[in-house]
């Protein structure tokens, strides 16, 4: 079922190694990178949001007919 | 007032902010699943290429990302048009959030190829017909990025991004058809409805790929939308009870 006799063959690649890994490592790494930064903008937006939402709240308490 | 299923509510940030966070975990696992078995497919199980040697397997990312970059352009145009026709207020959010993905899939798509030229070509770049045009469609988003980043209101950047989305939609069909309209150095397609030139374990392999690149791009655009859209409606009562509702 598996094509490679082993695990080093698997990574020469048939002498094509460093464009096949040169590759997928790329690949990898993008789709690795991504989601973290997407997950770390709606952390730090949900932060400055609420700081925001918690300055108008507190600013709207003090004077009530502003 | 009816009860009949209405597809414009979908429309609505307030509908569409929760659905969509419903929806990412499932598209991830299905991008994980997908990629999974493709992997195996493709790099373990697939035979090796009569005429390219191990060397092709670089096929199984280089199509996928260059499917889904010209596929995520597409989208974003439907969505610019719609944003144009209808004034619609998801449509602007919506490109903002696909076009970074985009632009990684073209970026990803020239990598790859450069690494597959390289062996195969003996270069990593020529300025053939079907490279360029997918620059030119790295270029584009690139400057649909820079261009509303550089408008500061929101909803005139949306409109200025909208334009040059459809007018750039030309490139996706010189993209596609450049290795029949011109004599090019890449090859043609390995793939069309009728025949394929793969043998069926490189198909599979390449096929769930696809789909994992797919699940993925779909996964992480609903994420930044449901970010993008916090920032543009934080003053919306939706959005407020939203904020307030979670822990800081």
């Amino acid at each position: 079922m598996i094509y490679w006799n082993s695990f080093a063959d698997f990574v020469h690649m048939g002498g094509y190694g460093l464009y096949v890994w040169g590759s997928f490592g790329v690949t990898a790494l993008v789709l690795v990178v991504e989601p973290i930064l997407v997950a770390r903008r709606r952390k730090n937006t949900i932060a400055l949001l609420k700081r925001q939402l918690r300055a108008e709240t507190r600013t709207a308490e003090r004077s009530p007919n502003a | 007032m009816t009860d009949r299923f209405n597809l414009y509510r979908f429309a609505s940030p307030a509908t569409f902010y929760p659905l969509a966070g419903k929806m990412i975990p499932w598209f991830a696992a299905a991008a994980v699943i997908f990629g999974l078995a493709g992997l195996w497919l493709g790099m373990l199980v697939a035979p090796t290429d009569f005429q390219q040697g191990e060397g092709y397997r670089i096929i199984f990312i280089h199509v996928p990302a260059s499917w889904m970059s010209m596929f995520i352009y597409l989208v974003m145009a439907f969505w610019a048009a719609i944003g144009l026709a209808f004034n619609t207020r998801l449509s602007g959010m919506m490109t903002q959030a696909l076009a970074p993905t985009g632009a990684l899939m073209a970026f990803l798509s020239l990598w790859t190829g450069a690494f597959w030229g390289k062996p195969m070509w003996g270069a990593w770049w020529v300025w053939d017909a079907r490279l360029t045009s997918e620059l030119i469609l790295l270029f584009l988003y690139i400057g649909f990025l820079a261009l509303t980043a550089a408008i500061d209101d929101a909803r005139r950047a949306d409109k200025a991004g909208a334009l040059l989305l459809l007018v750039g939609v030309v490139n996706v069909p010189i993209i596609y058809f450049s290795v029949k309209w011109w004599n090019t150095l890449h090859q043609g397609s390995s793939v069309n409805f009728t025949k394929s030139s793969m043998a069926e374990t490189m198909l599979w392999g390449m096929l769930l790929m696809a789909l994992c690149f797919w699940m993925y791009a779909i996964a992480v655009a609903l994420a930044r939308a449901r970010v993008i859209m916090l920032e543009r409606e934080r003053h919306t009562d939706w959005a407020r009870a939203e904020l307030s509702g979670k822990e800081a």
